[in-house]
């Protein structure tokens, strides 16, 4: 059992580190710089002019702004993990040809997809702090750290993480089975939380069933406490559609549907993973 | 004694019933391999070799048969198997480019569980043994095939495994590079005597160099298994003649004659060495008078020892490569 644990915590640290080369792998750390944080920055741009084109102005509904402003923030997360996480399988299967190697070495494949998907997050939290910083400072963002509710925070922000990163692996185990560009699920699926999970725009502007699902994805209720916990002077109870609720409900929900989708994410794994040995998919080359 | 591999009845194809793709790369496979021993599959391109060993490596699944590795079951019990094994795959070059020689080989050290003191002794050593100590601090990117190869040897045999899988581990290397892996192959199956080497090959003179048994494999069947010694023997009724003619038209399609086991030829320039396997050597005459009316011109004519691509010949009725 300890030895199960310390292999296991093993195995995270050294794709983790794997993982990381990778990432900051920039001759140039300006370079890295721009990529991995500019980048995310410049997308919330679009979203802040496109904001200011329909209204006029961020001061015009600062709940709003500030509701959608902390949610595309932190929805970063969603779409670099699940993204990168793809692309990790793909690229050891293709580029490295490493896939075999470390398939068959004593680790479980699930924790090594994990560690990596750790790495991509340690990234994206630079983005994510930066946007939100930069939301505060020059956009009016209401966050107040001195109201925040840190230990809500954390817990609800390590859940959070936690079920994106199964999420992801579930779909890099989904990507044992694709070839390179005929794919998209991941993108697809990415998407499909953009759309129901409350990111940029209420849930309550959706018909009832889409309303419906996203109550059912995890993604909702974590947006809906980083929300809470990091802009506590601002009401979002009138527009999200779970105003009713309190924080610890909101936390209880988050934990239950995160446990739904982890256990669906490890059966979905398992599936993909006895399909790709069934099939003799793990030394596959997508054809171009 | 017991069975480091053992393979009964297996079968393995790919794609189903109405796919494009439907090929059978095993056909109903049965053989054991001793703990201790290296073992050898020769055979042909797409003979099967390489989906056997993914099979046995935890890979991939047989379609139907069963196989135990270690004493375990490669479908349900890949759990017990796989710290105990490892494998090197020639002829792809893998590795992280972005990583050093030495980070590549510790990151896998360390999903194997080596203590870190012990992996950092077994790859210096290891390194050294096989002269890539100036390169351990270079990025794998930066160095050659050759050497990216002998790092991959390293990698599979820095876990120190019970049974280790080669598959055509020196598939398009340079000369030295091959003569290097081979040696310490021979080396590390002397010293150790309980470890267990399969190894795959299409280049019969390694199968016969370093094997203490080779099955023969072609089309997903073997068509022999024995030591290399033993293999010959088959031969002794048999005969081999290394003709060297003009090239002529027809070279690749004699007609079958009485005798005649089989042959395999190679155009060097605009020669052609031709070798033949009889078990009649009346037909060399035959063959003579053959070769004269297709207008080909013999050079010179020998009789040589047997080679194990001469007993591949005399089975299949034409050469490996
Ligand atoms: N993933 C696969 N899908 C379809 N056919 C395959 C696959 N892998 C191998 N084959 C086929 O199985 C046969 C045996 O291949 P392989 O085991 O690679 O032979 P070898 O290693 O002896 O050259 C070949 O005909 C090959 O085309
Ligand atoms: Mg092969």
């Amino acid at each position: 059992m300890r030895d199960a644990l310390r292999r296991d915590l093993r195995t995270i640290r050294w794709s983790a580190w794997l993982g990381w080369q990778m990432e900051s792998n920039w001759t140039n750390p300006l370079l890295f710089l721009v990529y991995s944080i500019v980048k995310p920055v410049f997308g919330t741009f679009i979203l802040v002019f496109m904001f200011v084109i329909i209204l006029g102005d961020v001061a015009t509904d600062p709940v709003l702004f500030s509701y959608m402003y902390v949610g595309n923030a932190f929805y970063m997360f969603v779409a670099q993990v699940m993204f990168g996480v793809a692309y990790v399988v793909q690229e050891d299967r293709e580029r490295f040809k490493t896939l075999k190697q470390v398939y068959i070495a004593p680790i479980s494949f699930f924790l090594y997809v994990v560690g990596r998907a750790l790495s991509k997050m340690a990234v994206t939290a630079l983005a994510v702090v930066i946007t939100l910083v930069f939301g505060v400072m020059a956009l009016d963002v209401a966050v107040d750290l001195g109201q925040t509710a840190w230990l809500m925070f954390g817990i609800g922000l390590f859940i959070g993480l936690a079920c994106i990163c199964t999420i992801g692996v579930a779909l890099a185990g989904v990507t044992f089975l694709t070839a390179r560009h005929s794919s998209g699920i991941n993108e697809g699926i990415a998407g499909l939380f953009y759309l129901f999970c409350g990111v940029v725009y209420p849930i309550t502007v959706l018909p009832q069933w889409a309303q419906n699902i996203g109550l059912a994805i995890p993604i909702t209720y974590w947006l809906e406490l980083m929300r809470r916990s990091l802009v506590p002077s601002m009401d979002f109870s009138e527009m999200s559609g779970l105003g009713e609720y309190s924080d610890l409900s909101i936390l209880l929900f988050l934990t239950l549907s995160s446990m739904a989708f982890l256990i669906l994410s490890i059966g979905i794994f398992k599936y993909a993973d006895h399909l790709a040995r069934k099939k003799g998919k793990l030394d596959m080359n997508s054809t171009y | 004694m017991r069975y480091a591999i053992e393979v009964d009845h297996v079968t393995r194809v790919f794609g189903g019933k109405g796919d494009k793709v439907h090929a059978k790369a095993l056909d109903d496979i049965s053989l054991q391999v001793d703990e201790g021993e290296l073992f050898g599959l020769l055979g042909p391109n797409g003979a099967g070799k390489t989906t056997l060993i993914k099979i046995l490596a935890t890979l991939l699944l047989p379609s139907e048969g069963s196989v135990r590795v270690l004493g375990h079951d490669v479908v349900k019990e890949y759990n017990k198997i796989r710290a105990r094994i490892n494998m090197v795959s020639g002829g792809e070059i893998s590795g992280y480019g972005l990583l050093t020689v030495r980070e590549n080989l510790w990151m896998f050290s360390q999903f194997y569980g080596i203590p870190p003191k012990v992996a950092r002794q077994r790859m210096d050593d290891l390194l050294e043994r096989f002269g890539l100590l100036d390169k351990a601090d270079a990025k794998v990117r930066t160095i050659s095939t050759g050497q990216k190869q002998k790092m991959n040897v390293i990698r599979g045999f820095v876990t120190d495994p019970d049974l280790i899988y080669l598959d055509e581990p020196t598939l398009g290397l340079d000369v030295n590079a091959s003569l290097a892996i081979r040696s310490f192959l021979r080396k590390w199956v002397k010293d150790t005597p309980g470890k267990t080497m399969l190894l795959t090959t299409h280049y019969m003179v390694e199968a016969d160099e370093l094997c203490d048994r080779v099955a023969i494999i072609d089309q997903g069947r073997i068509l022999a298994c024995d030591s290399p010694s033993n293999l010959k023997r088959m031969l002794k009724r048999a005969t081999t003649f290394d003709i060297e003619t003009t090239a002529f038209p027809g070279l690749d399609s004699m007609p079958s004659m009485d005798g005649l086991q089989g042959y395999n030829s190679k155009s060097v320039g605009d020669r052609a060495l031709t070798r033949f396997v009889v078990n009649d050597e009346a037909v060399i005459s035959e063959i003579i008078s053959h070769i004269s009316s297709k207008g080909g011109r013999i050079i010179a004519l020998g009789k040589s020892e047997a080679t194990l691509e001469d007993v591949f010949i005399h089975l299949v009725g034409r050469g490996l490569e």
